[in-house]
């Protein structure tokens, strides 16, 4: 709220005094290039409808480029229809339609180069390979647009929303689908993630790397070819996000590759074949979250340390928790599994005996897959029970000592 | 023939054991559901009466009453009909009993608490298995000469399906761990009809944790129109091979 407020500020108190620009097909003027060409630092350029194939555009002045009644900028599959470089920006209210692909460079409906507080807002894109594309820039704001794709194979299809090597950024209340990756972001740091819905494309509804003290909330990820991948940052806040339907031999919820001191805070993660996936991570508090009807809920691999996992609800999943090495050094406690099978003498609403997580099958699983074809079965039933009363394949010390025997209320 | 069925069928119903299982079938899915306080944790415990419960009652209870009634057998041959005939109408009678308790016990609660997809696919997979082990029973107890060798066979055809195959399934994939096995796996989950009509179910219930590895592969064969043909085929083949080889026993049998 307070990058939003302070971006909204700086904006708008640049044009408040400029002389609107009229742009229209039999108007004065006639083309968008001549509207800004004619705009001075401050001055609006309001765009009226109707369809403008002008090529490739360029703004460096502190204009704001309105769109009247939504007009189309159509790149005619062949242009990148707006470069945006330099500061006190805005682009809103416009359809950007079929900008062009290209294999050396990185085309984009709007580019953002090398900027200062840019407002890019209520516009719809489609059939973009990168819809909106910011680079080198403080304080990009990109708010209430709609991005659909035309989903192609990974390699033809670009991000929707690109980050990179930028700061404060604020992604919010956009909807994106089709496109390689939802939103895109490679070394951006202080920045927000909030209320977008991310859905349908080709690889990762929300790609994050190397990006520290970010903060994603309230977005959902839902029927995304692989899911979420956050990897090498740090200080990262997931909270209350929706994670659902990422179906496939690859796909999870989220992926936690080297991510350390983190938070995943009241997120919902329903029916994705893995639904939370650690590797190399370490520091990071899981509470409060909801996993139901996973395949996996958690996969914690062995290179993970001193992760906590407490007052999450694991119900209905197929495994609850999956590991790949005999040794663990995370903790879980005061979690709620519904496959406890635990008493509670002293009705304190915690189980006397410790729960594990990891059932011996889920160890042969991950060790050769093609087992799954015994999914089930009355023999793995068997194997499971006697490796419960005497453990000796499963990891001994992962194990829920506290577990609850209610849910938590989330 | 059908005559000959309905006999079969009035004295099975006699004899209170079968409506004793019914009753039990009723009895257990009812509160299962009723327990279990979402349905599908009780679609998983139903999970495990139909693939063991109601092969293990078919293999026994057929095998019981085909020598119970090897008197009765006995008479139909001396009269003008064919072995064929008399066996199969047996067979007849005694599916359509275990099928009956099948679908009252376990087919009206499925109806009630749980009318979706994977109840239809659990309905299939155990009015398939009955008929299936029906079938076993028959060719166990036409091969043994007395009625403990019969039982002993059944069970161990039991034991074998239920228990055993599944073992050696676990030996066989991590000796050839170092191979492809997918392909393997569909093979050997068709020579175990238990093992199909598990994949078939599960399909439905456990989709999320299927999507990953092998289990891709099976949505792909078992999900699609071919998976379900091929399911049903492989079920038919179960029903028919062991009844077939029964039936050429049976005629040449000195009874």
């Amino acid at each position: 709220m307070r990058y939003c407020f302070l971006i909204c500020i700086m904006i708008f108190a640049g044009y408040a005094n400029g002389n609107t620009i009229l742009v229209g097909k039999g108007g004065r003027v006639s083309t968008i290039r001549e509207g800004i060409s004619m705009a001075v630092n401050g001055d609006p350029v309001m765009v009226l409808p109707g369809i403008y194939k002008e090529g490739h555009l360029t703004i460096t002045k502190s204009i704001a480029l309105i769109g009247k009644d939504r007009p189309v900028l159509d790149g005619e599959h062949k242009y990148e229809i707006l470069l945006v470089s330099g500061k006190n920006i805005r682009v809103s209210g416009f359809e950007f339609r079929n900008s062009g692909y290209s294999a050396m460079n990185d085309f984009a409906s709007v580019k953002v180069v090398d900027a200062r507080q840019i407002l890019i807002s209520d516009n719809h894109i489609t059939g973009a390979y990168f819809a909106i594309h910011i680079s080198n820039t403080a304080g990009a704001t990109v708010r209430d647009n709609r991005i659909e794709g035309t989903p192609r194979s990974e390699q033809l299809t670009g991000n929707a929303i690109h980050c990179w090597k930028s700061s404060e950024a604020l992604i919010e209340n956009n909807h994106v689908q089709g496109h390689r990756d939802g939103i895109y972001f490679e070394f951006v740091t202080h920045s927000l993630i909030r209320n977008n819905i991310s859905e349908k494309n080709i690889r990762y509804g929300l790609h994050f790397m190397f990006s520290n003290d970010d903060t994603y909330q309230h977005n959902t990820f839902q029927d995304n070819g692989a899911g979420v991948a956050v990897m090498y940052s740090s200080k990262v806040k997931m909270e209350r996000n929706l994670f659902e339907d990422n179906w496939g031999p690859s796909a999870y919820g989220i992926l936690l590759k080297d991510i350390s001191d983190s938070y995943i805070f009241h997120n919902t993660f329903r029916r994705n074949t893995m639904a939370l996936h650690l590797e190399g991570s370490s520091r990071i508090d899981i509470r409060y979250n909801r996993f139901s009807e996973n395949g996996w809920a958690v996969k914690v691999q062995a290179s993970c340390e001193n992760n906590k996992f407490h007052h999450n609800n694991f119900t209905g999943n197929s495994f609850d928790v999956g590991t790949n090495g005999s040794i663990s050094l995370n903790d879980f406690y005061n979690n709620y599994w519904d496959k406890y099978e635990g008493y509670d003498i002293n009705h304190d609403g915690i189980g006397d005996i410790p729960y594990h997580p990891v059932s011996m099958y889920s160890m042969i699983v991950e060790q050769n897959p093609a087992t799954l074809m015994l999914f089930r079965s009355f023999t793995v039933q068997l194997i499971d029970k006697a490796e419960k009363a005497i453990p000796s394949l499963t990891p001994e010390n992962l194990t829920d000592t506290k577990p609850f025997m209610k849910p938590v209320q989330l | 023939m059908i005559k000959l069925s309905r006999y079969v069928l009035y004295d099975i119903l006699r004899s209170r054991i079968i409506i004793a299982y019914t009753l039990f079938l009723l009895i257990v899915s009812c509160s299962m559901f009723q327990m279990e306080e979402n349905s599908s944790k009780a679609l998983l415990s139903l999970l495990n009466i139909v693939l063991i419960v109601l092969p293990l009652v078919s293999l026994v209870f057929t095998t019981i009453h085909y020598y119970n009634s090897y008197e009765f057998i006995e008479l139909m041959s001396s009269q003008p009909m064919s072995r064929t005939r008399i066996l199969m109408s047996e067979y007849t009678g005694v599916s359509i009993a275990l099928l009956s308790a099948f679908f009252i016990g376990v087919g009206i609660p499925v109806l009630i608490y749980m009318p979706d997809e994977t109840g239809f696919a659990l309905l299939f997979a155990g009015a398939a298995l009955t008929l299936v082990f029906t079938s076993l029973a028959f060719f166990a107890s036409v091969r043994a000469r007395d009625k403990a060798r019969g039982i002993g066979f059944a069970l161990l055809l039991w034991f074998y399906f239920a228990l055993i195959y599944d073992g050696l399934v676990l030996l066989i994939l991590f000796s050839f761990s170092d191979y492809p096995l997918e392909k393997l796996t569909l093979v050997l989950s068709a020579l175990n009809p238990i093992d199909l009509g598990r994949i078939f179910i599960i399909l439905k219930m456990d989709i999320s944790a299927l999507m990953g590895y092998t289990g891709a592969l099976y949505k792909d064969f078992f999900g699609s129109g071919t998976g379900v043909l091929f399911t049903g085929g492989i079920m038919l083949v179960w029903i028919v091979v062991p009844l077939w080889l029964a039936v050429k026993k049976f005629k040449h049998k000195d009874l």
